[in-house]
């Protein structure tokens, strides 16, 4: 059941961006930075934590989620914290997903050269 | 001829973008995308993870695996086949580092892949970041 929600949730994302890329002027770039914000406003409404609970680890897959985390991290490090623990704490669990892209493409990189 | 006739010839003979057969497309792409990641994450699990790292691992799987087709060359014609479906979870935003790296590295390493590795990807870490900064301190205002 929990791969047939994972389906569903993670396809309406796609299905939502390709939308307004199809009927509107704004690049892919425009698309992914609305979904960003609009992760940590769901977030911020308490309605991701009822996605998760729909679509399990899924909801992690989309950009969204990168909202998601950055927000729920600020939250908890203003609690262990105050306001400098949200300086503090805001990347810390984004920090996994962006460390091993720049890793693993820069390793990649050596070893390939750019085709056309 | 006018320009009215021009207009009309030019809309006659742009390629129409069909855009249900995107949407749809789109929909699937992303939806196998979520099995898969599901998938390896309860295989992750089997093999004794917690939930959490079970999660960061099948992340890095999704990661390693389209920089390197990115690399191979042929993640491009997918990613124009299948458009959001592959844009907008995680393996957009590492196609998008791992292609300005490999563009850019003929520029050299500082000039080159130091300032143009967040060319692209820099937009979604910069307006998350501040984002979720203002939706803290209105939750920080509203509930002390």
């Amino acid at each position: 059941m929990t791969y047939i929600n994972a389906f569903i949730f993670v396809g309406i994302v796609c299905l939502i961006g390709q939308i307004i890329l199809d009927n509107t002027n704004l690049t892919p770039g425009h698309i992914t930075s609305l979904f960003v914000c609009l992760g940590a406003l769901l977030s911020f409404c308490d309605i991701y934590e009822k996605l998760i609970a729909f679509a399990g680890a899924a909801t992690s897959i989309p950009i969204l989620s990168f909202g998601n985390l950055l927000f729920s991290s600020g939250w908890n490090g203003f609690h262990s914290d105050g306001i400098l623990g949200i300086f503090s704490n805001l990347l810390s669990t984004t920090s996994a997903g962006i460390c091993a892209t720049v890793i693993f493409s820069f390793i990649l990189s050596i070893f390939f050269k750019p085709q056309d | 001829m006018d320009k009215n006739e021009y207009k009309k010839l030019v809309k006659k003979h742009t390629p129409k973008e069909n855009k249900m057969k995107n949407a749809l497309i789109s929909f699937v792409s992303g939806g196998l995308l979520g099995i898969i990641g599901l998938g390896l994450c309860d295989l992750f699990k089997l093999f004794g993870f917690s939930n959490s790292h079970a999660i960061i691992l099948m992340l890095f799987v999704l990661i390693f695996f389209s920089c390197l087709f990115t690399c191979l060359g042929f993640f491009d014609n997918w990613m124009s086949y299948c458009k959001c479906g592959l844009i907008v979870p995680i393996t957009g935003f590492a196609h998008s580092v791992c292609s300005a790296i490999l563009d850019y590295k003929k520029d050299g390493m500082i000039t080159g892949i130091g300032s143009n590795t967040f060319k692209l990807a820099g937009s979604v870490i910069l307006y998350g970041i501040i984002s979720s900064f203002i939706f803290v301190l209105i939750r920080v205002i509203i509930y002390g």
